[in-house]
């Protein structure tokens, strides 16, 4: 390791409603590879595109090579030599590689691009790195592997001094992520600066030089990869107070009936081969890292997604889910993490709403029985406590706490017993949490079931009567509430095979 | 091993490059297919004069074809095309006929009024972000009312070939001193082909305009001015709509106000068959020119086995229908 080529001090961030940096430390120097770890919305993101330009901060300092900088937007600073290779990669399908690599800063001779210059520029640039690519090969019929050598054959072509890889390995091979191991290892020893965000443990150990944690928008410490152990890093990016009360014991009796059993469901990379039970009554928690797959194995058993393989018993019985219908007929409701897409017609009244899957049974002959449709509505909004002035507000006015119930009703009146929350308190803000906690609970209570996926460990830990971890497509780890804890979750969501 | 790879790699070439070479070879086979039945089915088509008629034909059809596939290139489309392109014929054609005006001035003015076109899709498409189907379907209505309002409402015939100012003519249709005519106007669709080739392919706002197309946000994130080059798409889009006003008014006898609408459909069904894609992001002109000879021979050949233009209409819809399809299944085989 070099001289420190970048520090940021104290840098402070807040968007409405979060403090979404509260004065951070970060510093890199040249030559190493620098992990940023944290659990989602720790705020590492936010930092790099601090770092980028993309958000101005509100205080704080980034001195790079020697000088205080501030950058506008990306394009400044990369320029400056700071790039980041992004998860989501940017690229143009239908241009070659090397248009890609050169897009905007066309080698020309006269008036016209001049390709071939290009494509041994190219060329130089993987020869470089050591690797194989055709630079006339269009993008798009490229491995997303490949891609991401591009990506980085681009950073490196803008002479850069410190690279930014953000999860690179999420959508990686085995053996492209060894190959892509070996181009950090090459830059390392070119003595550049690269900083290293990923969620997988065991990749820290490997590539990685020092270690910073994040949590909760806050800076939490700098350990070096070599000496520290899983347990320190688990340790650090977890060892938040919970200021909410967990839950210290399972409120479901252990001979509760199955209702929902889902055997060896696959589909496509993200659901592989997950197996688990659901009692009558129970919570299930589902936790996991962004990416886990939780999301994707609900769509799978709600039938929003076509499964590849794999068995679903509601109540004992073998059932076919092959559409969101299905699913609802055998009694299942999913309320989407995102409501006003999936879940809600915001510009309907709550009645409208409420009765939307079901209202085959609120119709006169043609027509909708209105006042059957409100009685029902109205039952709802009593027993939920929906804070609405009528069953004829538009839902759009509603708070996001009080939306959230109003897609329970629909799945209740739909005489839903199985219902999968995902994320169910996004966006919804703490005074709102709690009563949608009480509701979840009520529910239970009633012999309702609930799959709750959540990114936020109170609420998986305050919720839960079990818990299921999920990484990476796999089920990595279950466990009743009683043997839980922050640190036990994080091992199994940061779990690779 | 070197070569194993190069073949591996070779066979790997999925949609993004293949396709586009087997696409041409298909659409020639198709235009032979199309020349050989009509010459089967009818005795008269097997003549000189018949393919002096599918050039005439394809001469507006190439020029509308080559500027609407930048559009679709962006993944936009431009509607405004075929009533934009009679405009032009008229509103050139009229300062000639009733403005005793030299043919030069007649042909300048269609330019300028095609590149005005260009100029408010520009402004509302890629300046206004309003979706190019409405927005070029409104300058569709814009150019058909513009039209008719300036030339009284009536039709407009371009100078003779013969007369003194019918010189123009002459680019197109040439009369040997035997009588013969030969369909010279190939020659400008080729050059018009291959600089427009050129200029997609090899320079800057070619690369910046199928890149667009491609992956608009990725093309903003690489600092390129994506509003300028959109936008330089539907000028480009509008000049070929003036200049295919020119052909039309110089191989056709009169130009009617009012008319052009659905001529728009010949063009882009053009673009498609020739393998542009809908989605934007990939498209050739020479597939383009290709596609566009597919639509003059149906145009030519269907009243020669008794399907007169409401047939036409027909087939061109069912046409466009199945180069689309086509188009959709060529991504969808990509995901």
């Amino acid at each position: 390791m070099g001289e420190v080529i970048l520090t940021m001090k104290g840098i402070d961030k807040t968007f409405p409603g979060v403090h979404a940096l509260d004065h951070v430390d970060f510093e890199l120097k040249k030559g190493e590879v620098h992990a940023l770890m944290g659990e989602n919305g720790a705020g590492k993101s936010t930092l790099m595109k601090v770092l980028t330009g993309i958000y101005k901060k509100d205080s704080g300092s980034i001195i790079y090579e020697g000088k205080e900088v501030e950058f506008g937007n990306p394009r400044e600073a990369q320029s400056a030599g700071i790039v980041i290779v992004h998860q989501e990669l940017n690229m143009m399908n239908h241009l070659t590689v090397a248009q890609n690599i050169f897009i905007g800063r066309e080698i020309m001779s006269g008036k016209l691009i001049n390709d071939a210059q290009m494509n041994r520029k190219a060329k130089e640039l993987f020869d470089l790195l050591n690797i194989e690519i055709d630079p006339t090969e269009k993008m798009g019929n490229l491995t997303v592997g490949k891609q991401q050598m591009c990506e980085i054959a681009k950073a490196i072509s803008h002479e850069a001094k410190v690279i930014v890889f953000d999860e690179p390995t999420a959508a990686l091979t085995e053996s492209e992520i060894e190959e892509l191991f070996k181009i950090i290892r090459d830059l390392r020893a070119k003595d550049m600066g690269i900083i290293y965000i990923s969620h997988r443990m065991d990749e820290i150990k490997l590539i990685t030089d020092r270690v910073t944690v994040m949590r909760d928008g806050a800076y939490v410490t700098t350990l070096i990869s070599e000496s520290c152990t899983k347990d320190d890093i688990v340790h650090a990016m977890v060892g938040r107070v919970i200021y909410e009360e967990p839950k210290v014991k399972s409120n479901v009796p252990k001979d509760a009936p199955v209702v929902l059993k889902v055997e060896h469901l696959k589909a496509g990379r993200l659901v592989n081969d997950v197996s688990f039970e659901l009692k009558k009554g129970e919570i299930l928690g589902f936790a996991g890292l962004m990416g886990a797959g939780r999301t994707e194995t609900a769509r799978a058993i709600f039938g929003a997604d076509t499964k590849e393989s794999g068995d679903i018993y509601v109540n004992g019985e073998l059932v076919e889910i092959k559409s969101p219908q299905d699913a609802v007929k055998s009694g299942i409701g999913y309320l989407s993490e995102d409501r006003k897409r999936y879940g809600l017609a915001v510009q309907k009244t709550v009645a409208e709403n409420s009765t939307l899957a079901a209202l085959e049974r609120y119709m006169k002959g043609l027509f909708i029985d209105k006042r059957k449709e409100n009685e029902v509505t109205q039952q709802y909004i009593d027993s939920l406590k929906t804070k609405t002035p009528s069953t004829d507000q538009l839902v759009v006015n509603l708070s996001g706490g009080n939306q959230q119930k109003v897609v329970v009703s629909k799945w209740l009146v739909r005489n839903c017993d199985i219902l999968i929350f995902d994320e169910p308190t996004r966006g919804i803000d703490v005074g709102a949490k709690s009563e949608i906690y009480h509701l979840m609970n009520e529910l239970a209570k009633e012999g309702k079931s609930i799959i709750m996926i959540s990114s936020e460990m109170p609420e998986i830990l305050r919720m839960s009567d079990r818990i299921v971890i999920m990484c990476e497509g796999k089920k990595t780890g279950e466990m009743l509430i009683e043997e839980a804890s922050q640190e036990s979750i994080m091992h199994a969501a940061t779990l690779r095979d | 091993m070197g070569t194993n790879n190069n073949k591996t790699n070779a066979a790997k070439r999925g949609i993004f490059t293949s396709a586009g070479a087997t696409q041409k070879i298909v659409v020639i086979l198709v235009i032979v297919a199309l020349a050989v039945f009509f010459s089967v089915m009818s005795k008269p088509f097997r003549q000189y004069a018949t393919l002096v008629s599918i050039f005439d034909y394809s001469y507006y059809i190439s020029f509308m074809a080559i500027g609407v596939t930048f559009a679709l290139i962006t993944g936009g489309v431009d509607l405004s095309i075929g009533t934009g392109m009679i405009t032009c014929g008229l509103v050139g054609g009229y300062v000639i006929a009733h403005k005793a005006m030299p043919v030069g001035v007649g042909i300048l003015v269609a330019l300028v009024i095609g590149l005005l076109f260009g100029l408010i899709n520009a402004m509302t498409v890629a300046v206004m972000e309003l979706p190019p189907f409405i927005a070029t379907l409104c300058s569709m209505m814009l150019a058909r009312g513009i039209g008719s309002i300036l030339t009284g409402a009536l039709s407009v015939t371009w100078p003779p070939a013969g007369s003194e100012q019918g010189w123009v003519r002459s680019f197109f249709k040439y009369k040997t001193e035997g009588g013969l005519l030969i369909p010279v106007g190939f020659l400008l669709v080729i050059i018009a082909v291959i600089v427009m080739s050129l200029i997609l392919n090899h320079t800057r706002p070619g690369r910046y305009i199928i890149a667009i197309g491609s992956n608009k946000e990725a093309t903003r994130l690489s600092g390129i001015k994506v509003r300028k080059y959109q936008g330089l798409a539907y000028l480009i889009c509008g000049l070929f709509t003036g200049i295919a006003g020119i052909a039309y008014s110089c191989t056709f006898q009169a130009v009617a106000p009012g008319s052009g609408a659905g001529l728009e459909l010949d063009a882009i069904a053009g673009a498609i068959i020739g393998g542009t894609s809908m989605n934007g992001g990939y498209g050739t002109i020479t597939g383009t020119l290709l596609g566009v000879y597919v639509m003059s021979l149906l145009k030519t050949g269907l009243p020669y086995i008794g399907l007169q233009s409401n047939w036409q209409q027909i087939v061109t819809g069912i046409i466009l229908i199945i180069a689309v399809l086509v188009d959709v299944l060529k991504n969808t085989k990509g995901k």
